[in-house]
């Protein structure tokens, strides 16, 4: 097939089939130099950005909610089009019709929309009440079918932030093929592979996709529909840059206005865009000034992107975050670096615009990344600490050259692979279950199998790993079958028809468990194991506290006698999980990552072995707990890339933190040393990594004064956030984490 | 047989240091000291022994966990304490290191060189010479000692072509002046071997040490330099 606007395009197999890594691979230009080519903000993009800190300051004044619309629903075309200052604006479109106004989405469940509203001085309107009145939403689905023993899991808070009550997200549509083939080719397609579908055995399973496909071409109208009330019409594909980067927002705008999903990611856009950039560069139609300019637009355009939360849902996603994830960078299958002027033009609005937690810049490392990109990477971090690294020399075997990272720090096959997001349970909290025989002594619940309390005045360590193996077994099985109502509810009431029509229509599914307490279990082991742990009883003769004795090796000084024990648990975990068939086929996969709900975690969690006190917080991620590292930073780093990538595919995230000064002398030197740190990190297989450069001074000082610093980001795990948005208390841990220091 | 292996004396290890040597580096600070600087900033590391006892097989075992970190630069630093004496040890250690192509940089005070010293230099890539003052007079005052030997030390590095760095701690209102500069300069210009000249800011965060071991700490008074004094001396004077 052959089209006008793709003119100047490299011939592929991405002509006759929906295929966007082809018309990359094709088509790219892969860019080896540095960042000296980047172009300034432009006058117009200054005075742009000074109207959203404007809105921005305003926001903050309002309690973090500007404006909330209780009457309308939120969907594509239920809005009339807004703008933030229509005559300058490049990039346009807003969830509703006026920018940071948020709308309600109670497809997820209405309680949670009514909470919301309700917690900024809101009320839901009589209007979406009656209509919800009427309709099944994806939480009403989950609690009908939720077990009594579900209910009690989640009730003692064994696993905690299930998408139960709100979207669950983490699916990232391919954006980008609405830029390159516009929706009529799109819906085209789907037609076909309805009717190939209507051809064959009708069972349950196609059933289910056969009415799903009727929701997608739907929605692929409805895009169209909302486009059009913009004045664009977006079915025919993108005829130079700013169309491309235009369309594509479309796209994502569509996807959030309909989902309010926990993470809404973007995927991986900006070496395609850079195609669309080259070409008009190269005809003259575009400068390199222009280029920033349309980056800078689409990019302000992200950071106005909001969902409506109860802020009991920020206890566990604190800092009103959206994960509008774009993995930047990375190899091509070929040994080509994905490197374009686009990536750096994409970094560069860190500068432009000044640096923010969204989008979630995710930088995927390669050893064979061209040394330019590396330093200016390592540079952007230094200057923002916005940005995060994962390692595409392991993603890139298992998902090919063009995966994305949903959320934080999940990789799957853009348009091809989706997942079922499942928070994590608390580990920490099982081994205590465990050592209680059935009974957690911070909720009062009883349940998992039901054992006497383990007897001795000493425990033991193979007695311990016994039980522990037991309760494991029960929760995995538990915890699938918890999953499996869930996914089963949200596909039924709450499918995402918009991201999923830029899929392909037989798509991969994973089905993501996480874990949360790694380092305290860890260390509680090896407390049993190399110490004397004594367990201290109440008056019931329930386990309540410990006397640990002796020393014993911690997680996170590269000491192999306790950082496997870490790597057998998550190998122990996956290896139950994996046991019990999930919905839809999907494949088990796992995380060690908290967001920023170690908080949370720790506060539901009694004293542990390790010598951590009840309701302490926990480490985020995999990362060790605060201040056990003896031997520098890279011993820490050494012991969490220990966690096989194997086990965990849905990732390990490490927060790290730096004081500039521990980086080196000056500037140059701090530059240089991050990337070969990074290169080290990376070389030992590890996953993920966030960079802090910052001193505790800056956090505390910015803790007690809080307007001195309104664009202060720091990344915390697996995303970044606005330091000002995160509660008192998550604020409080970040600053008691290890600041590795100079000495 | 195991009573004959040599172990060294370790305070501690700090498998991230930036700022001893070039690049990323897997430090070891060595225990024992013969030296009383009253600007010592390790009083923690003067008594002979030490927190840990290694073999310099096991300190390499941990050292080799981190070459990939170390790129094109990096590699490790002995510094101490003082590290000459367990040169014998830094001699294994370094030894060991060459033959896994890890870079060896050494920070000494340069106050030892006997035939030990000698063996140990013919391993090392690298020397940090902290030489402490520009005159004999502020030795013996505040060191305890001659600057003699630490001249002899470097004349030493430089017949045998040793790549050196100068460091010197600014000290306000002890050596925080341009005749100390100047003199300083002429020392680095008058042996090439020298490729670099460092000049450290004096800090108090050791304080504490000093509080915790019951024992004063002799410049407690002393402020410390500001950066724009720490900028002035180094411009124009070719030091970092």
């Amino acid at each position: 097939m052959e089209h006008k606007n793709w003119l100047g395009f490299n011939k592929g197999v991405w002509q006759d089939e929906i295929n966007v890594r082809d018309f990359i691979q094709q088509n790219y230009s892969a860019y080896t130099g540095d960042e000296s080519f980047l172009c300034k903000a432009t006058e117009r993009t200054d005075n742009m950005m000074k109207k959203l800190q404007a809105l921005f300051a305003l926001e903050r004044q309002f309690g973090g909610v500007l404006d909330i619309d209780t009457v309308t629903v939120s969907s594509l075309t239920s809005y009339s089009p807004g703008y933030v200052d229509k005559d300058n604006e490049i990039i346009v479109g807003l969830q509703t019709n006026r920018p940071l106004k948020r709308g309600v989405n109670p497809f997820g469940g209405i309680r949670m929309a009514r909470q919301a509203c309700q917690a900024y001085g809101y009320k839901l309107s009589e209007k979406v009440e009656d209509e919800f009145n009427y309709r099944t939403t994806h939480n009403d689905g989950v609690f009908r079918a939720y077990t009594d023993e579900m209910r009690l899991a989640r009730k003692s808070h064994i696993i905690t932030g299930l998408p139960d009550a709100y979207g669950r997200g983490r699916i990232i549509g391919d954006y980008r093929r609405v830029a390159l083939y516009g929706i009529n080719k799109l819906i085209e397609e789907k037609t076909k592979d309805k009717k190939t579908l209507a051809m064959g055995n009708f069972n349950t399973e196609q059933i289910r996709l056969d009415e799903e496909l009727y929701q997608q071409i739907a929605f692929l109208g409805k895009l169209k529909e909302m486009a059009a009330m913009y004045g664009f019409d977006i079915s025919e594909p993108a005829s130079n840059a700013r169309e491309a980067v235009q369309w594509t927002y479309f796209a994502y705008l569509g996807a959030i206005k309909e989902q309010n999903g926990a993470a809404m990611s973007l995927g991986r856009v900006s070496t395609f865009f850079d195609i669309y950039f080259e070409r008009d560069i190269a005809n003259g139609t575009l400068t390199e000034e222009g280029a920033q300019e349309i980056m800078d637009d689409f990019v302000m355009k992200l950071r106005l992107a909001r969902h409506l939360r109860t802020p009991e849902y920020n206890e566990l996603f604190g800092g009103d975050p959206m994960w509008i994830t774009e993995a930047l960078g990375g190899m091509g299958e070929d040994g080509r670096t994905l490197v374009t002027k686009s990536t750096f033009r994409m970094l560069n609005t860190l500068y432009t615009l000044g640096s923010s937690p969204e989008p979630n810049l995710t930088v995927l490392w390669s050893n064979s990344l061209p040394e330019g990109f590396k330093r200016y990477c390592a540079k952007v971090s230094v200057d923002t600490d916005s940005i995060q690294y994962e390692n595409d020399d392991i993603m890139r075997p298992v998902y090919g050259d063009d995966y994305a990272i949903a959320c934080c720090v999940s990789a799957m096959k853009v348009g091809k692979q989706m997942q079922f997001f499942g928070a994590r349970c608390n580990l920490a909290k099982l081994l205590l279950l465990a050592i209680n025989g059935g009974y957690d002594t911070t909720s009062g619940i009883h349940l998992g199998p039901q054992m006497p309390v383990m007897d001795g005045d000493k425990l033991d360590i193979t007695q311990v790993e016994k039980r522990f193996s037991v309760y494991m077994e029960w929760l995995a099985a538990l915890y699938v079958n918890t999953m499996n109502v869930i996914h089963y509810m949200h596909d039924k009431y709450a499918y995402e028809k918009t991201q999923m029509a830029l899929h392909d229509t037989k798509v991969g599914r994973f089905m993501a468990f996480g874990i949360a307490g790694l380092s305290v279990v860890t260390d509680s082991l090896s407390a049993i194991k190399y110490a004397c742990v004594r367990p201290v009883k109440d008056e019931h003769g329930f386990i309540v506290d410990f006397e640990t004795t002796g020393d014993f090796p911690k997680y996170g000084n590269d000491d192999d006698a306790v950082d496997l024990i870490a790597r057998d648990v998550t190998h122990q975990f996956i290896t139950e999980l994996r046991k019990t068939p999930t919905y839809r086929h999907a494949e088990h996969t796992l995380s060690v990552l908290t967001i920023t709900s170690n908080v949370m975690y720790g506060k539901h969690t009694a004293a542990t072995p390790d010598g951590r006190k009840a309701c302490a917080p926990f480490a985020p991620g995999a990362n060790p707990m605060h201040n056990r590292e003896e031997n520098g930073a890279l011993a820490s780093l050494n012991s969490v890339a220990k966690i096989s990538y194997d086990d965990c595919r849905d990732g390990v995230s490490n927060t790290f933190s730096i004081t500039p000064e521990a980086l080196g002398k000056e500037k140059t030197e701090r530059i240089i040393n991050l990337v070969t740190i990074l290169d080290g990190y990376f070389a030992k297989k590890a996953h993920h990594i966030n960079i802090n450069v910052l001193n505790r001074e800056t956090l505390m000082d910015a803790y007690e004064n809080p307007e001195k610093y309104p664009n202060l980001t720091i990344r915390v795990s697996g995303y970044a956030v606005n330091f000002n948005k995160l509660s008192r208390e998550q604020q409080r841990e970040v600053i008691s984490r290890t600041f590795h220091e100079a000495i | 047989m195991s009573d004959c292996v040599l172990k060294g004396q370790i305070h501690s290890i700090q498998t991230l240091g930036t700022v001893d040597g070039p690049g990323v580096r897997f430090v070891v600070f060595l225990q024992g000291c013969p030296l009383r600087c009253k600007c010592c900033h390790n009083p923690d590391t003067w008594e002979l022994n030490g927190n840990y006892e290694y073999t310099a097989e096991e300190i390499v075992k941990k050292c080799v966990r981190y070459k990939e970190y170390f790129g094109i630069d990096g590699g490790i630093t002995l510094s101490g304490g003082e590290p000459l004496l367990q040169a014998r040890f830094a001699k294994e250690v370094f030894s060991l290191c060459k033959k896994e192509g890890i870079n060896t940089c050494l920070d000494t005070s340069g106050i030892i060189l006997n035939e030990d010293t000698k063996e140990l230099l013919e391993v090392t890539d690298l020397v940090l010479l902290d030489i402490k003052y520009t005159t004999d007079e502020l030795y013996k005052e505040n060191v305890g000692c001659s600057i003699h030997p630490v001249l002899r030390f470097l004349d030493y590095l430089q017949e045998k072509e040793i790549p050196v760095w100068l460091r010197q701690v600014i000290i306000p209102t002890i050596n925080d002046n341009n005749e100390n500069i100047t003199e300083l300069k002429r020392i680095a210009d008058t042996h090439p071997c020298v490729k670099k000249t460092e000049l450290l800011p004096f800090k108090k965060i050791c304080q504490t040490k000093y509080d915790s071991m019951n024992i004063p700490f002799p410049f407690s008074h002393i402020p410390t330099p500001t950066a724009e004094q720490m900028k002035k001396l180094r411009t124009g004077n070719g030091c970092w």
